[in-house]
């Protein structure tokens, strides 16, 4: 399916990334947001308050961020594609709603825009501490999607990525932006909305009566159908069977949280993304993600003009973790280097996929700003010697 | 071309981010190379500290902020007294010469320009298109954006009603910076 052209924003725009998430929900079909904007987010859902009257659709100020994020849950049964937008402390009041979400099966975008924490923090400066909660925030085994765009631009395209998968596995997509990629201005470039490839919900054809809710046909993700079009359909939080009841057991448990994750682990191969420079032949690899990839772009240059054979491997999806990528390489490399706005988060699934193969080398940054390049650089020369 | 780092300083109301995000887009989308703004984001309102960051280079902006830049526009005093120890050594000052008074601190070997911006805009009709004067002054001197590139970016980010008097600020600007680039360095 082609984008509808009533949300697509064609031309080449001068804008912040803020503003390209929102112009990338839009081109991806996302026609209900509820939020209450919280800094450094706001200018998305200002923008998206502004531009749907026009579109077609809704936007809903909320009382707080946890009527937001399950007002974008009743939204999705409704058939629309929905958002939420906000950063880490309306993240932290979200969490009970991304388990919700998680169980209930519920396609849906969570857009956190990482500034400084915990609690409230730094509202106007960067982070990406953000990453480990959106794997583990809420209780229970379930399996997240997470995207890291590093550029205006990239919050456009990356955008709508985030709302197809959110189609195509019906999980909490994460879009994980910081304040530096929120607030950067840059070129990005809208296509036409003829080039623009959205995923539409899959809605079921069977007749009430033949459909149930969760009832997978062998298949790992389930047909959904929207309220009012006549099934009966029963979504709840509880444990449930394939007609969505409770189903508060052991055998049920097993079978729904054992497929929750599969539908996941089993397509990671596909899920995950990377960008990757001079990483065959090198000997040590940065790996980073968001902003603090455009940083280590620097320390990387510094590195290889003193003569290290450095590769830098970028984290385009973070969830699910590509950990048999890093495996593979770490029979290759004597190191990676780790630099991430937080004291150390992504660094641990690269020590888990490493496995003690290679030497991991973690940069930390409390946040506030980005790093030094030239602190990445001795971390590079250092893993080095 | 290697990378032009960028400083715009002034005060919140002068339309200092602006003014920054104007050069940027002629650059990125008029010029069609490749530009990233940074501001500084806080509290500021009206009257308190307000700076941008611009990059302009021909290739992909990796690292995105200026440390110490190749040029500073500044309008204002305590902008000066802020930015002017990171000019690089042998950069450009760009300066709104009746609010802002050099001293000693303008490193050896930099060239400084000033233009009576505010006083320009006044005559104009209205003291809030210094910044598009500034704007103007920037393009003239430095010739890093073309002067179709900044009339478009200016165009394009005015609101309505409001060109005429935009489009007569920035020529002002960027004439007055042609002769002064023109002139012997004092």
């Amino acid at each position: 399916m082609h984008a509808d052209p009533k949300g697509v924003m064609t031309g080449v725009h001068f804008i912040d990334g803020d503003h390209a998430a929102c112009e990338g929900a839009l081109a991806a079909g996302c026609r209900f947001v509820a939020g209450y904007p919280i800094t450094p987010s706001t200018e998305v859902v200002e923008r998206f308050a502004a531009r749907i009257p026009e579109v077609g659709g809704c936007f809903i100020q909320m009382e707080d961020e946890i009527a937001s994020s399950i007002a974008i849950l009743g939204g999705a049964w409704a058939g629309k594609k929905v958002m939420t937008v906000t950063s880490g402390p309306g993240l932290s009041l979200m969490m009970e709603h991304v388990g919700y979400a998680a169980i209930t099966e519920t396609p849906c975008v969570f857009v956190d825009v990482q500034r400084g924490g915990p609690s409230t923090g730094l509202p106007t400066l960067p982070a990406q501490a953000d990453m480990m909660q959106v794997r583990w925030g809420s209780h229970g085994d379930y399996m997240p999607i997470a995207l890291s765009p590093s550029s205006p631009q990239e919050c456009f395209d990356l955008m709508i990525r985030a709302f197809n998968l959110a189609e195509l596995y019906r999980v909490p997509v994460f879009f994980m932006m910081d304040e530096v990629v929120g607030h950067m201005t840059e070129r990005v470039v809208i296509p036409e909305a003829s080039e623009i490839e959205v995923v539409e919900r899959r809605l079921t054809a069977k007749r009430p009566g033949e459909y149930k809710v969760y009832g997978t046909d062998g298949s790992l993700v389930p047909e959904m159908t929207k309220a009012g079009d006549g099934h009966r359909i029963h979504v709840t939080g509880l444990t449930h069977d394939e007609r969505g009841y409770p189903a508060m057991n052991a055998m049920a448990q097993d079978k729904l949280v054992r497929r929750l994750l599969a539908k996941i682990n089993a397509h990671a191969d596909q899920l995950v993304d990377v960008q990757t420079d001079g990483v065959e032949g090198a000997d040590i690899v940065v790996v980073s993600f968001g902003i603090t990839s455009r940083v280590a772009t620097a320390a990387v240059d510094a590195a290889r003009a003193q003569g290290y054979k450095v590769g830098h491997l970028r984290l385009i999806v973070c969830w699910p973790f590509p950990a048999k990528l890093f495996a593979e390489l770490a029979g290759q490399v004597k190191a990676f280097v780790v630099p991430e706005i937080n004291m150390g988060q992504m660094v641990l699934e690269v020590e888990r996929a490493v496995a003690g193969r290679a030497r991991v080398v973690s940069v930390p940054h409390p946040g506030g700003t980005v790093h030094e390049p030239a602190v990445i650089t001795q971390a590079i020369v250092e893993a080095g010697r | 071309m290697a990378k032009t780092e960028i400083r715009v300083g002034g005060l919140g109301g002068q339309g200092v981010i602006l003014c920054g995000h104007i050069i940027g887009k002629a650059a990125s989308i008029y010029d069609n190379k490749y530009a990233t703004l940074i501001q500084a984001f806080g509290p500021e309102a009206r009257g308190s500290a307000c700076s941008a960051q611009v990059s302009v280079a021909d290739e992909v902006i990796g690292y995105p902020y200026v440390k110490n830049p190749d040029i500073l526009v500044l309008m204002s005093q305590d902008a000066y007294n802020q930015f002017i120890g990171q000019l690089k050594p042998g950069g450009l000052l760009l300066y709104e010469q009746e609010l802002v008074n050099l001293d000693q601190r303008l490193p050896a070997g930099a060239r400084a320009l000033g233009i009576p911006a505010t006083r320009f805009a006044e005559e104009l009709g209205r003291r809030l298109v210094l910044n598009i004067v500034m704007a103007g002054f920037f393009a003239g001197v430095t010739g890093l954006v073309s002067a179709e590139a900044i009339e478009k970016a200016v165009l394009s980010s005015v609101p309505k009603g409001t060109e005429d008097l935009n489009m007569r600020a920035l020529r002002k600007g960027y004439e007055y910076g042609r002769e002064q680039a023109a002139a012997p360095t004092q």
